[in-house]
């Protein structure tokens, strides 16, 4: 059972220790990353997905339950305690959706029957419905999305579960991310999006490849993502009608605006 | 010294990879010269040269790669020992990936591209096989389910390779790779054997041969059928 997560400071891109040189991560907790392009957010959540041991360039190391995993821990995906959504999600492989999914949950050590729930999932969280006989290859970014939000639900069920920017996918990111986190999991997402950065428990602010600080939402804070998921909202719906033909007009928007 | 053979398909990234695996080396102390081993054209030699390793280069022209690498082993090994080199680095360009360029005592690294779709490990052969560590490489384009099964099938070719994900650009990962280096065994040039046999080719094509017709073929030849057979003197 993974209780903690605990993040050890290495140093920034210019070689200087950064900032902040201990996070603990508890069980249960949603993490954000924020910091502008190239400030090294990716790395810091590839650091965590490999459980480096100062031997990444960031020199971070990174505990589990106060302790250094194993080298098994750290390389066997049966167990993996990491699941990643990664910003990347190309499928190369050339296949149907059943057979990948068959092959990743044969890697993953769970049964066959996880394949039809996964679909099942994927298709509450994107517009197209996928198939399992679809080509992979043919997937939309948002489908692909979905397929792998499904996956790392239910698949690549770990209780570790980082998240890379998944606003850019086009799926609904609130259900996305209700999904992911799960029970008790430790949930680390990078984003840029007030509102899923709001939504988090605390964030580590990112500069030049080093954690500067840890800032602990305020309640005042998660009230606003409240808040500000009703323009979130709104345009979704906007976009669902859009996309069915429909006029827009006659929409609501007093209080957004001044 | 330490000999490190490290072959890979093109494009996979084992300069990249192993340029960031030198500059680990060469923090803590290591020396390390090069052979770039290429059929036609390489520039990576500036690559090496760059970062102040010594380097060789061998282009084999119209010679298997991995054949001339083999050949040009003692005195790739003598240039580096000259050198006072804790490593010799030599790195091949394979081109059918048939052969493996690997010796017995030296450290046989393959780097394959995940990117290249997850049958890939499983059409290579004794290059991925017959390595000690695979080096997969641009992981970070694809899923991490894509990954994991890319990762299976390697193991299904060579179950006891050690598997190290790294990033020719970040750099992740090189440093794995640079510390199984340092804990890997000495050459010693009278024990040294190949891993893998080198492919069967003695045939007319092989010294130049360009007509098709069956009749101008002389050698050991294989009929589709499976039949094997020598024509010849």
């Amino acid at each position: 059972m993974i209780k903690k997560v605990t993040i050890l400071g290495g140093y920034d891109k210019f070689g200087k220790k950064e900032p902040v040189r201990r996070v603990d991560i508890n069980r249960g907790e949603i993490f954000g990353v924020v910091g502008p392009t190239g400030s090294g957010k990716s790395s810091l959540i590839a650091d965590i997905e490999q459980l480096a041991q100062r031997d990444t360039f960031s020199r971070r190391k990174i505990l589990v339950n106060d302790k250094e995993p194993t080298y098994e821990d750290r390389t066997n995906p049966r167990k993996k305690m990491v699941a990643q959504l990664s910003q990347n999600m190309n499928f190369l492989a050339d296949m149907t959706v059943g057979e990948f999914l068959t092959l990743h949950a044969k890697c993953r050590g769970a049964h066959k029957s996880c394949v039809n729930k996964v679909i099942e999932l994927a298709n509450t969280l994107t517009g197209e419905p996928i198939k399992k006989s679809h080509d992979l290859t043919i997937l939309s970014g948002g489908q692909s999305r979905a397929l792998m939000v499904a996956d790392v639900a239910i698949i690549s069920d770990s209780p570790i579960v980082l998240i890379d920017e998944i606003e850019n996918a086009g799926i609904r990111k609130h259900e996305a991310l209700e999904v992911l986190s799960g029970h008790g999991k430790i949930v680390m997402v990078v984003t840029h999006d007030p509102i899923l950065a709001l939504m988090t428990d605390k964030r580590i602010v990112m500069k030049n490849g080093g954690m500067q600080k840890i800032v602990t939402t305020t309640p005042h804070e998660k009230e606003l993502s409240k808040e500000l998921s009703k323009i979130d909202d709104l345009l979704l719906n906007l976009r669902d009608k859009v996309r069915h033909g429909e006029i827009i007009e006659n929409i609501q928007l007093k209080g957004l605006t001044s | 010294m330490r000999m490190v053979i490290v072959a890979g398909t093109p494009g996979s990234g084992k300069t990249a990879v192993l340029v960031h695996v030198l500059k680990s080396l060469m923090r803590d102390d290591f020396t390390a010269s090069v052979v770039k081993i290429d059929c036609l054209y390489t520039d990576d030699d500036r690559k090496f040269k760059k970062i102040g390793v010594p380097t060789l280069v061998g282009l084999s022209m119209d010679m298997c790669p991995d054949h001339y690498a083999i050949y040009n082993i003692e005195d790739m090994i003598k240039w580096a020992q000259e050198n006072n080199s804790d490593f010799l680095i030599v790195e091949t360009a394979g081109l059918c990936h048939r052969c493996a360029p690997y010796t017995k005592n030296c450290l046989g690294v393959c780097v394959i591209d995940a990117t290249s779709g997850p049958n890939t490990p499983l059409k290579v052969g004794p290059f991925l096989s017959t390595a000690d560590i695979v080096v997969v490489t641009k992981g970070d384009m694809i899923s991490q389910a894509e990954r994991e099964i890319f990762r299976e099938r390697i193991l299904e070719v060579n179950p006891n390779a050690k598997i190290i994900e790294a990033n020719g650009l970040s750099g992740q990962g090189c440093l794995e790779l640079a510390e199984e280096m340092v804990k890997s065994p000495e050459v010693s040039l009278e024990s040294e054997k190949l891993r893998h046999s080198a492919p069967l080719a003695v045939c007319t094509l092989c010294v130049g041969e360009t007509r098709v017709n069956k009749k101008h073929h002389r050698g050991i030849l294989r009929r589709i059928d499976g039949f094997q057979t020598y024509q010849g003197e």
